[in-house]
């Protein structure tokens, strides 16, 4: 028997971006060059995972892999330049507000007849969808609120006392057992996954690298503070009424208690998450900074469109009855 | 206690669409004498009344389009 691992398992290249990052994890090989990074798809398969893979460092590493290599200058140039060209193709392709008042406006209306991944889950998802969701997400999930714990030290005043408190509540409360991440943790061993962290990395799709990509990158630039606080209100502005379609979905299939607490507990939290980050977090640092209203602006339009771009691919692959994942979950529920 | 709230008026946040904003722990009486708690450090209580888990705020206020 092998034992747990507490670091996690370096995943397979998805093309020579990737794979040179690896090997250079690995201790051997050169990193990519320019040419090479601005030759690759900026939302594809091989850019977002060699991004993916530098990001990592910072959270909880790879196994086999120097803790060092976080604050490597090759890697961190390397990582610049992967992070240049999703930024410059973020605000090429997700702005679409200039003010934060217009940006918030558009997703605090809800649509009568959503036709987003929670409302296809909810309506007609089958276990394996929700096996298939979990999975992604749980890249997300397995370590919820920890990027946008790293805007604290760069808030003051209002901002900072009422983003800490929300993050307090992501961390469970003070709770080692309520911390959200080990309820994700529970409703993933409801649908028979695997919770070892990073345990579907080969599987996630590009699109759902996308979308924590762009938390980490918010996350570690003081110079997105704002776009990280508009990324995490989108996140809590559009969890309450998404988390109560999924619960919904969790139910009907049967899924199981903890896949259920899960989604019902993040209405109600998220609810309450999304007045604190609008009034307080974004409240309190507009008074504080209001020349960052654009890039809270932009927060918020990118992760409208990351997440845009992940549903799409969701609902393609399973209206045409695809499993959207790379490589299937060790399953004996999908056909 | 330096940080103690237990002396300090405790301030409820109203606003013309959403939810009435109080700091928790707080419980609440519903109209059938049943009582319910909520201990987040912050409580929406639905002012809506459309809310499925009612007192508490589900976001159900928000306009529909």
């Amino acid at each position: 028997m092998e034992h747990a691992r507490s670091e996690p398992l370096l995943p397979e290249p998805r093309g020579p971006l990737s794979r040179a990052v690896l090997n250079h994890l690995r201790g051997t090989g050169p990193l990519p060059d320019g040419e090479e990074v601005a030759a690759a798809p900026v939302y594809g398969d091989d850019l977002q995972l060699a991004l993916y893979l530098c990001y990592e460092l910072h959270y909880r590493g790879f196994a086999g892999v120097s803790p060092d290599l976080e604050w490597e200058p090759e890697l961190l140039r390397t990582r610049a330049a992967l992070e240049r060209r999703f930024l410059t193709a973020l605000r090429a392709d997700a702005s679409r507000h200039d003010t934060v008042d217009d940006a918030l406006a558009g997703i605090l209306v809800e649509p009568v007849d959503g036709t987003g991944v929670s409302h296809f889950l909810r309506d007609k998802g089958e276990l394996w969808q929700l096996r298939e969701y979990a999975a992604q997400r749980s890249l997300y999930h397995l370590k919820e609120a920890d990027p946008h714990a790293w805007v604290l030290p760069r808030l003051r005043g209002r901002a900072k006392a009422a983003m800490a408190a929300v993050e307090f509540d992501e961390f469970g409360g003070g709770r080692a057992d309520r911390v959200h991440a080990r309820l994700f943790a529970e409703l993933m061993t409801d649908l028979g996954l695997d919770t070892t962290y990073g345990r579907y990395l080969d599987a996630a799709c590009a699109e759902l690298l996308v979308t924590v990509n762009l938390m980490s990158l918010f996350g570690l630039h003081r110079s997105l503070r704002g776009a990280l606080v508009g990324h995490f209100a989108t996140v809590e502005i559009t969890s309450s009424p998404g988390s109560r379609r999924l619960a919904e979905a969790m139910r009907r299939t049967g899924a199981g208690p903890a896949a259920e607490h899960f989604y019902d507990e993040h209405v109600e939290a998220d609810a309450v998450h999304e007045q604190v980050v609008r009034h307080d977090v974004i409240g309190g640092l507009l008074e504080d900074e209001p020349h960052l209203a654009p890039d809270i602006a932009f927060g918020v339009d990118a992760t409208v469109f990351t997440e845009d771009l992940l549903g799409d691919r969701l609902l393609a692959d399973w209206q045409a009855g695809r499993s959207s994942l790379r490589t299937p979950p060790a399953s004996e529920v999908h056909p | 206690m330096p940080n103690s709230p237990s002396d300090a008026a405790r301030r409820v946040t109203v606003q013309r669409k959403g939810p009435l904003l109080l700091e928790g722990p707080v419980e609440v009486e519903l109209e059938d004498g049943t009582v319910v708690s909520s201990d987040r450090f912050r409580v929406a209580l639905c002012t809506c009344r459309r809310s499925r888990r009612y007192p508490w705020c589900d976001t159900s206020h928000r306009d529909r389009a």
